[in-house]
């Protein structure tokens, strides 16, 4: 499972702002027989922030895990219509699922940096990737955590362990991991949640910084912040079925985040982000 | 202003958050009590059996006894239990050595592979009914299929009691894995990590501390099993060393059962020392094993 990375950069192609990453058609995702979310189409822009916001149960973080394929991992998950990444397919039989997510990066909701020292932590996926070199390694820990805003504050204590950080710099341990093994896109499921407002303010200042050379998809629950960091916004929400019994997550409006918070184009739309309903 | 079901907001007497005396607090206490009482009623035998192990076995326990060959002759005093120190060490190790990397792979095999499926339900059927299984029953059973075949007397005994520490050792390494948070294999699969290699440098060092406890309970049930080894390695009185050997080996425990199965006086001695030897040893393994595992512990 040797991976060089230049090569992989070349072998993607090569695109310019503003070009589509993901191209998502007539996505539905069931957990076993329940469908969690169906009919989702749309596009994700390089080196864009795009934010998905929706009530809670609207399936944001299922077509999120969808985006690397970590709902692999929830047994009876299955994902219908197609999700395309570069204009790949990422649930064709030949695509491995180990190299998806080592181009598509993922931070999660609460912070859960491994049981091990800062440096490791960092290090793990460069090392898992092949690169065995205390030199190369040292140098990529370092650039990670300049890159997530984190080395100042720990680069006196690389060998302690990441779990005695508070949890605002173990979430940018965590975004300094993922940033370490030079993903192409970085999804983020509600990275702030867990963190106070200056943390949180952070991180967001960070999602800036890195939009450059990442492409970044988040879920937030924090209509704030996706109105302050996104470029555009995908709304999501719960519909309950006919019987009354189930709910599931459809996608409303998907358009450039100013659109989404100043003149919405479906009325649930509008009725979210003024704050009406949700 | 809204009153609560609880009276609370109406009152308008003084503030006051001192305990309530009553019914509440005696219960607390009785509790409290009884929980102590039952923690003196379990150290109870656990100290009589310390006790007298040890003051008995001190009489013999020496340089001497510990290093010496077994005594030729049972009425006198005199001799020692050295080749049952090296085959309860040999003999247990090699078991180890064979359970240890077998029940572990099992284990990771249940819990990360097949935590649902039909073959790792038979599979950790298999291992229960296995535990189940009496220890005299497994001497015997490797000594018809393994022992009269290869005859190799030391391994039999290792294999014998390889098949006690297996299920012990996949049942507690699965309880261990299971304790693993999720959101640490997906930090490490959202990486790119492959699955296996998710396990072997997240997973397993998580658990690290608890399958060592583990294999420790194990090597402990071992290395104090009598039955299994009856059959297997019999009862030799000079030093054997080498358990591939067609000769007959010997090993603490059983050393314990034959002196105090003894009317001798003298051989009563020795069997208390050999079981102080036992605890000794095993006391020493867990020393070690807690000793490694605090190295290798992942940083907390």
């Amino acid at each position: 499972m040797k991976f060089d990375v230049p090569e992989r950069a070349s072998s993607s192609p090569a695109a310019t702002a503003g070009d589509s990453v993901f191209a998502l058609e007539d996505v539905a995702v069931f957990y076993s027989d329940f469908k969690a979310v169906r009919d989702v189409n749309l596009t994700i822009a390089k080196n864009e922030i795009t934010a998905f916001i929706g009530p809670s149960g609207c399936g944001k973080t299922t077509v999120l895990r969808s985006l690397n394929r970590m709902n692999d991992l929830i047994s009876g998950a299955r994902v219908e219509g197609t999700v395309r990444y570069r204009g790949i397919d990422l649930y064709a039989d030949e695509v491995s699922a180990t190299q998806v997510r080592h181009h598509i990066g993922m931070v999660f909701q609460k912070p859960n940096p491994f049981p091990k020292s800062i440096y490791d932590n960092v290090a793990f996926g460069p090392r898992v990737h092949g690169i065995k070199k205390k030199s190369e390694l040292d140098a990529i820990v370092e650039k990670s955590l300049r890159g997530a805003a984190l080395w100042d504050e720990v680069k006196d204590r690389l060998n302690t362990s990441a779990l005695g950080m508070s949890g605002g710099q173990q979430q940018r341990l965590c975004i300094a991991r993922t940033i370490a093994v030079e993903p192409d896109v970085v999804l983020m499921d509600e990275p702030c949640s867990a963190l106070d407002p200056i943390a949180t303010a952070r991180v967001e200042d960070l999602m800036q910084e890195m939009k450059s050379q990442f492409t970044i998809v988040i879920v937030t629950h924090n209509m704030q912040q996706a109105a302050r960091v996104s470029d555009r916004t995908a709304f999501f929400t719960a519909e309950v079925n006919p019987n009354g019994d189930r709910r599931t997550g459809v996608l409303v409006e998907y358009a450039p985040t100013q659109t989404i918070f100043s003149n919405p184009g479906d009325p649930r739309t509008e009725n979210y982000v003024t704050g009406r309903v949700g | 202003m809204a009153t609560t079901s609880l009276g609370l907001r109406e009152s308008s007497a003084p503030l006051d958050l001192a305990a309530r005396g009553g019914w509440r607090s005696i219960k607390n206490r009785l509790m409290r009590g009884l929980l102590f009482l039952s923690f003196l009623v379990v150290m109870i035998p656990l100290l009589f059996v310390l006790m007298a192990v040890v003051s008995r076995g001190a009489k013999v326990m020496g340089w001497s006894f510990l290093t010496k060959d077994i005594a030729p002759i049972e009425r006198r005093p005199g001799g020692g239990v050295g080749p049952a120190i090296v085959g309860t060490l040999v003999v247990t190790g090699l078991a180890t050595l064979l359970a240890t990397p077998l029940g572990i792979m099992g284990a990771v095999f249940l819990n990360e592979y097949s935590a649902k499926g039909i073959f790792g339900r038979i599979v950790r059927f298999m291992a229960n009914v296995m535990t189940g299984v009496p220890s005299v029953v497994m001497g015997l059973f490797i000594y018809v299929i393994f022992t009269l075949t290869f005859k190799q007397r030391g391994v039999g005994g290792s294999l014998a009691l390889a098949c006690l520490m297996l299920p012990i050792i996949i049942r507690t390494t699965e309880e261990m894995l299971k304790l693993v948070p999720n959101y640490l294999r997906e930090a490490s699969l959202a990486l790119g990590t492959s699955k296996a290699r998710t396990i072997v440098t997240v997973v397993l060092p998580a658990a690290l501390p608890g399958i060592i406890s583990g294999a420790l309970l194990a090597v402990a049930r071992a290395a104090g099993e009598t039955a299994p080894l009856l059959f297997t390695i019999g009862a030799a009185k000079s030093l054997q060393i080498n358990p591939f050997a067609d000769e007959a080996m010997t090993a603490l425990p059983l050393q314990i059962y034959s002196n105090a199965s003894s009317s001798f006086p003298a051989a009563q001695a020795r069997g208390w020392g050999a079981a102080l030897t036992l605890l000794l040893l095993s006391f020493l393994f867990t020393l070690i094993a807690r000793l490694v595992s605090a190295r290798f512990a992942t940083k907390r």
